[in-house]
């Protein structure tokens, strides 16, 4: 363990990407992630790497594509209007395998929104980053340590795995300060990039990076071998958290810094004498399917809570079949839920359970 | 052991002085969180921001019914005083508030005329760090002495003397008889 430094979220997310050896940001102020392209113009020119401000997000995505076909690590941060613009960008990276890292630190929507904290690009990260039959590694920090260390672990999933990986947080956490620690985390062991297009000198064939296929049987190809590596990361990389569920009757399912909250609320009602759990998603994509599928087994009904109007609410049921009763408690717009909210409803399940 | 809200103008150093107090948690060994208000405004809007400090992990940043509620004008003192927790202490700048009324008999009010004593003392920017010398005597959230070299050592290195100003003025505080 290393020293515990205080730092903004977006911060130490900033610091824990150069610490991952990424010297490349390119991006366009938006609150309220700005912290973070700040922290990069300053540290970057610094620690040989290269802070660039783009013209618009659009612009910023295709400097991310370039960088990331020479085989650099690269980061782009943005709040949720600027991650619609990139939406295209997003999934020419996709379509050409290669791995970057995105950030979203989300605000309220839909529009220009507001730029208090939400959760509701939850479905555009989970399931419509782009166009076509895609998916993106999502990670969800729920903490100013998990900012960084999630960061380091995003960077090394996008190269494992040859895909951009999302971490999905949200104006709370990039704006908040807590202590972080940047050794808490070991790196992961990763192949060569052999496919990137970088100077060589004539000592190899020449790499491609290509997302369009006129073929039809040639671009199918492409997309059911990326579902077969969809396949591994479902098996291979869900990550959650699970708090006091053993013997839960209702399982309160939350991530991000929502999850923090749900957790004091699930705290609330075993002073109680409630039998609640918290369970966290830490991946969103891959979700962990199996895990709430195996709670399904012993609680008898699942709450599920964002800062949206109901979006994970559906992966929770495809997740358990609808074998349980599933429902939705949220705030949106920029509004965050207090404690007290969420053990009302809890209280209001508990008792609609014994009512049976 | 806290949830405290400081909140006044924008340009009073409501968030330096609760980095100061997540500094000190830290350092004390406890579990703290810090989260200003954001919005568009820089200087002369309101200002607000929510401090954790901990034996437990944080849950919510967002404090909405603090323990401690630091109050650096008429507006934040009239918007959260009716949040502040039974049993919970408000500390205000007696300077700013002149009419500190509550109607609450749950709580204990304690003013402190920290812009003005800034001013007397040839530092006006620095009622914040008065607040908090303040706020550690009727509180006892922190040691003295403990405290006070947190105080000294936020300054960068290059300009150490503003952290020893600081020491000074939350030694003003922490001396108020009021």
């Amino acid at each position: 363990m290393g020293e515990k430094l205080l730092m903004k979220g977006n911060e130490a997310l900033a610091e824990a990407a150069i610490r991952a050896g990424c010297k490349l940001f390119f991006g366009y102020p938006i609150t309220p992630q700005t912290e973070l392209a700040e922290y990069m113009a300053k540290q970057l020119p610094k620690r040989d790497g290269l802070c660039l401000q783009a013209e618009s997000e659009v612009s910023a995505i295709n400097m991310i594509y370039g960088a990331a076909a020479s085989g650099a690590r690269c980061i782009t941060s943005t709040s949720s209007p600027g991650v619609s613009l990139m939406s295209e960008g997003i999934s020419y990276i996709i379509g050409s395998d290669l791995p970057c890292v995105l950030v979203n630190v989300q605000r309220g929507g839909p529009g220009l929104g507001g730029i208090q904290p939400a959760q509701s690009d939850y479905n555009q990260a989970v399931r419509g980053l782009g166009h076509g039959d895609q998916h993106v590694i999502v990670l969800a920090p729920a903490s100013v340590q998990e900012m960084a260390s999630l960061t380091g672990e995003a960077f090394d999933l996008a190269d494992l795995y040859r895909m951009p990986c999302m971490i999905l947080a949200d104006g709370a956490l990039g704006q908040m300060m807590e202590p972080v620690d940047f050794e808490a985390r070991t790196p992961r062991q990763l192949p060569p990039k052999d496919w990137a297009t970088n100077g060589h000198r004539g000592a190899r064939r020449h790499t491609v990076v290509n997302s369009l296929y006129i073929e039809p049987e040639v671009l199918e190809r492409t997309v059911v071998d990326r579902f077969a590596r969809y396949a591994q990361i479902e098996e291979n990389e869900v990550q959650y958290e699970q708090f006091l569920t053993e013997d839960a009757d209702v399982v309160v399912v939350s991530y991000g810094i929502t999850a923090r909250i749900a957790k004091t609320a699930v705290r609330m009602a075993r002073e109680k004498g409630m039998k609640v759990g918290l369970f966290r998603p830490i991946t969103l994509w891959p979700f962990p399917n199996k895990e709430l599928k195996e709670l399904a087994r012993t609680a008898k009904a699942f709450l599920s809570v964002e800062m949206n109007m109901g979006q994970m609410l559906g992966d929770v049921k495809l997740a358990i079949d609808c074998a349980r009763p599933v429902t939705h408690y949220g705030r949106t717009g920029g509004m965050i839920p207090t404690p007290e909210e969420i053990l009302a409803q809890i209280e209001h399940i508990s008792m609609e359970g014994k009512g049976e | 052991m806290a949830g405290i809200l400081l909140a006044g103008f924008g340009g009073q150093g409501i968030l330096f002085a609760g980095k100061q107090l997540i500094t000190a948690g830290m350092k004390d060994g406890k579990e703290v969180s810090w989260l200003p208000s954001y919005g568009p405004e820089m200087r002369g809007g309101t200002c607000n921001c929510s401090v954790n400090i901990d034996a437990e992990p944080i849950g919510s940043p967002l404090v909405t019914s603090p323990d401690i509620l630091i109050a650096m004008n008429q507006p934040s003192f009239e918007k959260f005083l009716p949040k502040v927790r039974s049993g919970g202490v408000v500390v205000y700048d007696s300077s700013l508030i002149p009419s500190a009324e509550t109607g609450r008999e749950d709580i204990r009010v304690c003013g402190v005329p920290a812009t003005a004593l800034a001013g007397e003392n040839g530092f006006p920017k620095l009622a914040n760090c008065i607040m908090l010398g303040y706020l550690v005597k009727v509180t006892g959230l922190f040691d003295f002495a403990f405290f006070q070299n947190v105080l000294r050592a936020s300054a960068p290195k290059a300009k150490a003397e503003l952290g020893e100003l600081n020491a000074k003025a939350f030694e003003i505080g922490y001396a108020y008889g009021g």
